[in-house]
């Protein structure tokens, strides 16, 4: 174990495997996380990130390998991972102050509720007026637009002080406009709170303006196995980038480093054609490792 | 050879905005009682002791001696004595159908044990006759009251749980999974996540079996009974007063109504979200 693994992070997950039936999905999967990052996945569809995103939060078992939250190994979701999901993330029977409180209200008994719906109350209010949602408390989830429901899903799951905060695609059922205003509140929040961020994403370039880290998710690669018809292969993380931490301006996305940077994913990362060899991975990042089994690589050079 | 240019028209009825007409919907009531007045007019003027086609004034009689004069043996308000006896029977055995059809069908709808176990044994018995089985009710629970509940239960009761069922299990997993990370109990997700998001779809469900449990509940009253709107209906036969059995029927059909009106204003009212998310 090297010196960079012997430090715990807040995330940290080791030869994860995940397959459903005879697909294998998510293969030897290594990395860690330390609080405060802004984590952005991000990888072609049907690459896995949502298959990763269910194994971090519990919900489905990885069938090899292990998962930390904090030291702790994840045994099903807990209270120290908050979700923001693209879609579903609200009760559409409850208010949007009900929705928010949810986090107070729900493991609260009857009685405590009563006693404590005040105090509830107002805590869920300065969330929402952080949210600048505070005028719309007393609607329901279908009266608020798509980046106003994501708001309130991002105040209700906030309510909770997570360790992590897990989003799945949360701003990808937006448009344009609605989900750059989303980004720019997200990273406010995320500056203001030094919040850790577990950001999965399609959008390359929603995942370099975002992240403080940007982890690549892919299946196109190759390694000692070779490449013959029987090679069963799952995603891996084949390059891991540390970004210095976003300004509040969406001009970053029109620099040339931005284009370069989204171009080096875009060739690794998304197209079929480029085979990168296990050995070759770009894991520069301070919290990335990787072990490799030797029928992968017979050379294993261990990448802190 | 079609004109090409009526071919081509678009077609306006489909494209035009849903609008309730009032009048277009009142039409054919209006006409089925001008027809049914004219034919009752021929009738008698044929023949005044004709029983088939009553006279509205005989209806009002009839309906009349039954609503507001006691009868003259008993002391009992008939029509009111009937009306009481059948919406008890019909709110007991619906009542309870939708109670139990409710804790079935959310229990069935997130456990996958629960529904592997009692499944297969809710669609068969879904498809049971429930008039085929009244007999054996009758023999097994007597011929009061717990009969006709039983067979109103029976007959409802899984068509509710069924669709209960289906309303539980299409709630997101995503809802759950978020709430559990929100600090919930598996009892708080049942009870506070699932159990009002279903209640609606619930009275929905009321709504549509409603028919049924009518049919049940003449049925069972017309075979054993000394009270209610089925019994009075199928006693009367006997005479052929059809100044009393056209009355009755337009009475139950108006309860029917009356009570799938109140439901609809209850989800409407109550459960506004669901109405916007396209229920009711």
């Amino acid at each position: 174990m090297n010196e960079a693994r012997a430090i715990p992070r807040l995330l940290h997950l080791e030869d994860v495997y995940k397959s459903y039936g005879d697909k294998l999905v998510l293969e030897n999967i290594d990395f860690a996380v330390r609080a405060g990052t802004f984590c952005s996945v991000v990888g072609p569809s049907g690459c896995g990130k949502s298959t990763l995103f269910r194994l971090i939060l519990g919900q489905e078992p990885a069938d090899a390998g292990r998962l930390f939250v904090d030291g702790s190994p994840v045994t099903g979701p807990g209270e120290d991972r908050g979700i923001v999901y693209q879609r579903y993330s609200l009760y559409p029977h409850l208010s949007v102050l009900d929705n928010a409180m949810l986090g107070r209200t729900l493991p609260a008994g009857f009685a405590e509720r009563r006693r404590r719906a005040k105090e509830f109350r107002d805590e869920a209010m300065r969330y929402l007026e952080r949210a600048g949602l505070a005028a719309h408390a007393d609607k329901h989830p279908h009266e608020l637009s798509g980046g106003m429901q994501q708001r309130v899903a991002i105040a209700q799951a906030l309510i909770k002080r997570p360790k992590i905060l897990m989003m799945d695609e949360p701003f990808g059922a937006l448009d344009p406009e609605a989900r750059e205003e989303m980004q720019l509140f997200l990273l406010e929040l995320w500056e203001a709170e030094r919040m850790t961020i577990f950001f999965v994403t399609h959008d390359m370039e929603e995942a370099i303006y975002l992240g403080t880290r940007v982890m690549v998710l892919s299946q196109h690669y190759t390694d000692d196995r070779g490449n013959g018809a029987g090679a069963r292969r799952g995603a891996r993380v084949v390059a891991d980038y540390e970004l210095p931490s976003a300004v509040n301006s969406t001009k970053v996305k029109r620099s040339p480093e931005f284009a370069a940077l989204a171009e080096e994913i875009r060739r690794i990362g998304f197209d079929p054609q480029v085979l990168q060899h296990v050995t070759e991975f770009n894991l520069r990042h301070p919290d990335s490792f990787q072990t490799l089994r030797p029928e992968e690589a017979r050379d294993p050079r261990e990448v802190a | 050879m079609p004109d090409a240019a009526a071919a081509g028209r678009p077609p306006g009825a489909l494209l035009a905005p849903l609008r309730r007409n009032v009048f277009l919907g009142l039409l054919p009531f209006l006409v089925v009682a001008a027809v049914y007045l004219v034919a009752s007019h021929e009738r008698l003027a044929e023949n005044p002791q004709d029983k088939l086609l009553p006279s509205l004034a005989q209806m009002a009689d009839a309906i009349a001696r039954l609503a507001f004069q006691p009868d003259p043996h008993t002391g009992d308000y008939v029509l009111l004595m009937d009306t009481w006896a059948s919406l008890k029977r019909i709110g007991l055995g619906v009542g309870l159908a939708a109670l139990a059809g409710l804790l079935a069908g959310i229990n069935m709808g997130l456990l996958p044990r629960v529904r592997s176990l009692f499944s297969p044994f809710l669609t068969f018995l879904s498809m049971v006759p429930p008039l085929a089985i009244l007999p054996i009710l009758f023999i097994a629970l007597g011929v009061d009251e717990l009969s006709k509940v039983a067979l109103i239960f029976l007959g409802v009761f899984p068509v509710i749980a069924r669709d209960l069922m289906m309303a539980s299990g299409q709630i997101p997993r995503e809802q759950i999974i978020k709430a559990v990370t929100l600090g919930a109990s598996a009892t708080s997700v049942i009870y506070r996540i699932v159990l009002p998001q279903v209640l609606p779809r619930l009275l929905d469900a009321v709504r549509l079996s409603l028919g049924g449990a009518w049919l049940f509940l003449i049925a069972a009253e017309a075979i054993a009974s000394t009270e209610g709107l089925g019994y009075r209906i199928f006693l009367v036969r006997r005479y052929l007063s059809m100044d009393v059995i056209l009355p009755y029927v337009f009475w139950v059909t108006a309860l029917g109504f009356a009570t799938d009106w109140l439901l609809r204003q209850i989800v409407l009212r109550r459960f506004r979200w669901y109405a916007a998310l396209g229920g009711g």
